[in-house]
């Protein structure tokens, strides 16, 4: 037998293995590689009729339109904006969650902290976002009436466009610091507890223990869970920006995700909405990439 | 001395902590309290700042009226529908590629992973997926909701790191030895050794489920599908009591009143079910996050 024919023989025995991969590849090719494909009517003017092969090539006139559309400096704005603040801000809250729940001893304590935190992640952003309006209500909300007792007329929050990105961002916070400081609280676990005992030989205090040792221990994690993050950028949770937007609030709240579902899936303008996804697309590919490898060279951590 | 002041400097960092945790505690808690004691609450004192705990007034109008809505009824069991029906094909495809992709004598298996964590850092976006979706006639009917999310490659990640590092190969080498096919070997030793993260898997998937909205927004048209997040929105968001047979008995001003209220109800109703069955569950999520951090 040849080399050849024993790798087919190889390969034959495991026929079943890939029997079970045909279903899960081909929705991989369907659903995944199929839109990847479909993303030619970025480039086309895009006809139901003729399908994605039929319609005619237009080049670069989607993207050429929107980047010279007046909406355009808006919606970069908007997404950059929430995207940079969501990092400064809501990122680094898990870790010092996780920090802290590190420090309890009391058991009680700890577990209550931790069941408490994590169990926002598991309500649906419909409902968070009603209980936003709930509260924020100028009549009657508790928001509201809290401001009310100190004098301070009732203000409409949803509908200002200056409170956008508090709220937003707030409210994730809200949601899911808990949930995010898991995985910190598992590496926290992992350290080896000699470190802690040899730098309070040293005399080190407890803050000092967590910077010199807590902090430099999960670094790898943290460095990992930032990769990810910016490597979503650009989509900076728009299910729950899209419930929260107004005409009212929308010079704030406008994101290139929110455009891209009015403007093709209401409007149904599918070649240019699939030509700002694109341009949304590859600019969080291409900071993936580039944080991946700037990560990898600093850091010596990278997720490839 | 010294030693003593390092004690205490130690007593006072406890009770800094404490603090700390108390206040995160309550800010997380109360808006969720404040929710539930307003829908058990008489509407015009919630209004009036009268309510800023327990209810007060207590009466279960608002219950009552959610109950005889017809719209939330629907949703609800459409969602129940979408989250069995949904999670059983999202176990049953996720499994079908973990535990091929886990074997490390199946060849080809690199090249299958690396095309399948690609699609995690890169896809075609909102509209192709759209149109693919609506291109297999799968618009307005109950695949959409099922089928386009069929596989989250994350959860399918970390099942096959799973398979890979708490099942021991030698174990599955000795079975194929003893001359037992793939598919048994799945079926009579892998998957009852696999319990817990076919556990974690079906609490992931199927919280999903019951919290979508966007695949509904964008693919259902047709109400009587419409599962009860979307149903949500309309009321709590854009302000539709239809159906709502707020009749009779209420003035306009008690409707209004009223309407506020069964916006608190309807986010108890809403949640409850995840939120009871939080406690029994929050162990293997928790686990289900640390398998996935341990990267395979």
């Amino acid at each position: 037998m040849t080399e050849r024919q024993k790798a087919w023989k190889y390969i034959f025995a495991r026929y079943d293995l890939y029997l079970m991969l045909l279903l899960p590849l081909a929705w991989y090719a369907v659903f995944q590689y199929g839109p990847m494909y479909g993303l030619q009517i970025a480039f086309r003017d895009f006809n139901p009729a003729f399908g994605f092969l039929g319609s005619e090539w237009v080049g670069f006139e989607n993207f050429e339109r929107f980047f010279s559309s007046y909406y355009f400096g808006r919606l970069l704005w908007n997404t950059f904006l929430i995207s940079v603040l969501s990092l400064l801000i809501a990122f680094p809250i898990p870790i010092v969650l996780a920090l802290l729940i590190n420090e309890i001893r009391n058991t009680t304590l700890k577990k209550t902290l931790q069941n408490v935190t994590y169990m926002p992640h598991f309500i649906s952003v419909v409902v968070i976002v009603g209980m936003l309006d709930l509260f924020l209500n100028p009549d009657g909300g508790f928001i509201n009436i809290i401001l009310g007792s100190f004098g301070i007329e009732p203000i409409p929050f949803m509908e200002k466009p200056e409170w956008f990105k508090t709220l937003f961002i707030s409210s994730n916070i809200w949601q899911s610091m808990g949930w995010q400081s898991i995985i910190y609280v598992a590496s926290l676990a992992g350290i080896d507890p000699q470190l802690y005992e040899a730098a309070k030989m040293d005399g080190a205090s407890r803050l000092q223990r967590i910077i010199h040792v807590s902090l430099p221990g999960i670094f790898p994690v943290i460095i990992i869970m930032l990769i990810l993050d910016i490597g979503q950028f650009m989509n900076v949770g728009f299910e729950k920006i899209l419930l929260m937007q107004n005409n009212l609030n929308l010079e704030s709240s406008d994101v290139i995700q929110t455009f891209v579902y009015r403007n093709g899936i209401l409007n149904g303008d599918y070649s240019y909405s699939a030509a700002i996804g694109l341009f949304n697309s590859l600019i969080n590919f291409f900071l993936l990439i580039l944080i991946n490898r700037y990560a990898r060279k600093k850091a010596e951590t990278s997720l490839w | 001395m010294q030693r003593s002041l390092k004690i205490s400097d130690g007593k006072l960092f406890d009770v800094i902590i404490t603090l700390i945790s108390a206040v995160i505690i309550i800010i997380v808690l109360y808006p969720l309290i404040i929710v539930v004691s307003a829908s058990f609450s008489d509407p015009a004192r919630v209004m009036n700042g009268e309510m800023w705990l327990w209810p007060v007034g207590f009466t279960l109008d608002a219950y009552t009226e959610i109950f005889k809505n017809s719209d939330i009824w629907i949703g609800y069991r459409n969602t129940i529908f979408y989250t069995v029906f949904g999670t059983v094909i999202n176990i049953g495809l996720t499994t079908l590629a973990a535990y091929p992709l886990s074997r490390r004598d199946l060849p080809g298996r690199n090249v299958f992973m690396f095309l399948i964590t690609f699609t995690m850092f890169f896809h075609g976006g909102l509209i192709p997926t759209y149109l693919v979706v609506q291109g297999l006639g799968m618009v307005d009917t109950i695949w959409a909701m099922v089928i386009p999310n069929a596989i989250a490659t994350y959860n399918l990640i970390v099942m096959r790191t799973y398979f890979q590092t708490s099942i021991p190969w030698e174990l599955q080498e000795a079975a194929m030895i003893d001359g037992c096919s793939n598919i048994k070997l799945l079926f009579k030793i892998i998957l009852p050794l696999s319990k817990p993260i076919i556990a974690v898997m079906i609490l992931f998937y199927a919280v999903g489920h019951w919290n979508a909205f966007f695949n509904a927004l964008i693919y259902l048209r047709e109400e009587g599908l419409y599962p009860l997040q979307l149903i949500l929105r309309e009321i709590l968001l854009v302000n539709q009591l239809s159906g709502t047979e707020a009749s009779g008995q209420f003035g306009m001003d008690e409707k209004l009143l009223l309407g506020q209220s069964i916006k608190y109800a309807l986010v108890v109703v809403a949640s409850i079910p995840v939120l009871i069955v939080y406690p029994f569950v929050q162990k293997h999520f928790v686990k289900g996050v640390m398998i996935g951090s341990i990267k395979g």
